[in-house]
């Protein structure tokens, strides 16, 4: 009995800074300024500047999504193919940019695509023509799957590692061939993983306001550079609390995703 | 025949990795060679120079700010390694139902976007009367940490024997000693992993500080935000270096130290931005 007491503080703490901070956004979102229930914070989404800045960031993190699933999948594959263990070292090179600081990566990034930056350097060094290479949508969408390509890798990585060698095997002696193998049988079987992925890729390029501000300037602007926004100088709390609403139905879409497709939690980072 | 073809794909595999590891850490690596040019333009090797270390050395936002992430990760990281392990212990010995609701509850920061825990958290400091500052960054630190802290700890309890902590009772053991002498050495690896993955999360954060700092205090994250913002200097190169150099070594030491096991996350890093 003495032992359940151990779980008060947590308890008091999760209520007071995870559940009540949770329902205040939906107090927030819900009313107007002078506290009476609307819903017109969370209809503003369909406002041009508020739906372009949803469209484009659905968009660019689809992009970047299909990027990251793209680039890792071979990479995860070769990773388990080479046979090297869990812990090993050569894994721990490709996660280990996932827990650099990422506001320093973005800051490498723009030091390298920015105007007299270093790509442009080397170009005028081969008397090639300088690019605008920042502040486009492209820049960031090379900012998201440099930032979130671990978050791909890891939980692909750790579904094909559980993939029975035999079963591979037993496809190849029916006769099957490379694509036919990757289709029917490392595909299917990976699905958890992939699932997971996609997730943990989608979510934070969806909600990102520091990558779009780092890379793509002022001229592009995302659902999160709106938030961001609005509570930081715009300061209508309750239109971006009604906003955050929306995007958390996407967030809560991505957890129902994951709790179908990933029911024993198979397709972790770790 | 055979041996060609499979000569041939293992080197377009090798290819591939090297071209993703590029990738990966050519950035890195030129913030890293920038540190040290003694030329403020980003094309020119300007000669090897010390000077922009010093330069942040010597700049007193810089090492406030630095002060400032320190005392918050760890002791954001103590407090809430402290919370998570009793919490832990109480959630092992709960019945099926309770315990699904509370570890959905203890998900909840960990698959939420950043950005909504950081207003939530602001909307929350303000209803309640607290003014953002130091305070409201440790508090939301403490808020996100405890999860994995949590997560760190559980699978070890369940891999402990409950006999041996009965055992010990009967043998006269109060269960405060019972406790600390027989199961918590067995946990031990699983509180310090947790420690100091609690103490990496809050180094790295940036979204949820930014939302509940107040005006006139810098992390790190913030620091360097609001500074790239306004045109990088190359003594943020140098900072970035080593931090860099410093995630490494704590990297290295969490995962290739004897007891290594990190616990069964999903959202890892997305402190982060992630990890944003």
């Amino acid at each position: 009995m003495s032992k359940k007491l151990l779980s008060g503080p947590y308890l008091v703490w999760m209520a007071g800074f995870t559940v009540i901070p949770l329902i205040l956004i939906l107090y927030y979102g819900l009313t107007d300024k002078n506290g009476v229930f609307t819903l017109a914070n969370i209809i503003s989404i369909a406002t041009a500047e508020h739906s372009k800045a949803l469209w484009l960031s659905l968009g660019l993190s689809f992009v970047s999504t299909l990027v990251c699933l793209m680039l890792a999948y071979p990479l995860a594959m070769i990773l388990r193919k080479r046979n090297i263990g869990k812990g090993s070292f050569v894994v721990f090179i490709f996660i280990l940019p996932m827990w650099m600081n990422f506001l320093l990566r973005t800051l490498a990034w723009q030091t390298l695509l920015e105007r007299n930056g270093v790509i442009n350097g080397l170009l005028s060094a081969l008397h090639l023509p300088p690019q605008s290479l920042i502040n486009t949508p492209g820049a960031i969408v090379l900012g998201m799957v440099y930032n979130f390509l671990p978050f791909m890798v890891l939980p692909i990585y750790n579904v094909l590692c559980k993939i029975d060698d035999n079963t591979i095997n037993a496809a190849k002696d029916l006769g099957a061939n490379f694509w036919q193998t990757l289709f029917l049988i490392w595909f299917p079987l990976s699905v958890p993983g992939i699932i997971s992925g996609i997730t943990m890729v989608f979510v934070p390029a969806l909600t990102t306001f520091v990558i779009s501000n780092l890379l793509g300037g002022s001229k592009v602007l995302l659902i999160g550079n709106v938030i961001e926004q609005e509570f930081t100088k715009g300061s209508n709390w309750h239109l971006g609390a009604g906003l955050s609403l929306v995007l958390m139905v996407f967030i809560l879409a991505s957890m129902a995703l994951i709790a179908k497709y990933d029911k024993n939690g198979e397709g972790t980072a770790f | 025949m055979k041996t060609t073809k499979d000569r041939l794909k293992k080197t377009v595999e090798n290819f591939y990795l090297v071209l993703i590891m590029i990738f990966l850490y050519a950035p890195i690596a030129t913030l890293m060679v920038l540190s040290f040019s003694n030329s403020k333009s980003r094309t020119q090797w300007g000669g090897f120079t010390l000077r922009w270390y010093g330069e942040m050395f010597e700049s007193s936002t810089i090492m406030a700010a630095l002060q400032n992430t320190l005392i918050i990760a760890f002791t954001s990281a103590l407090i809430a390694t402290v919370i998570g392990t009793a919490a832990a212990i109480a959630i092992n010995s709960m019945k099926p139902l309770p315990k699904t609701v509370i570890m959905g509850i203890t998900n909840i920061p960990m698959l939420n976007a950043d950005i909504v825990t950081g207003i939530s958290l602001m909307l929350a400091f303000i209803a309640f009367g607290i003014s953002l500052g130091f305070e409201t960054i440790l508090i939301a630190h403490i808020t996100f940490n405890i999860p994995y802290v949590i997560l760190s700890v559980m699978p070890k309890l369940k891999q402990t024997n409950k006999s041996v902590y009965e055992a010990a009772m009967d043998l006269g053991a109060p269960p405060i000693q019972a406790f600390f002498k027989v199961v918590f050495p067995d946990i031990l690896p699983g509180v310090l992993s947790g420690f100091l993955l609690a103490f990496t999360m809050s180094l790295d954060d940036f979204i949820i500080t930014h939302f509940t700092k107040g005006a006139g205090i810098n992390t790190l994250s913030t620091l360097i935000y609001s500074e790239v913002r306004r045109g990088i200097k190359p003594s943020m190169y140098a900072l970035s270096t080593i931090i860099f150099v410093t995630v490494l070594i704590l990297l290295i030491v969490t995962n290739f130290a004897p007891h290594r096991k990190l616990p069964h996350l999903r959202h890892g890093a997305l402190r982060n931005e992630g990890g944003q």
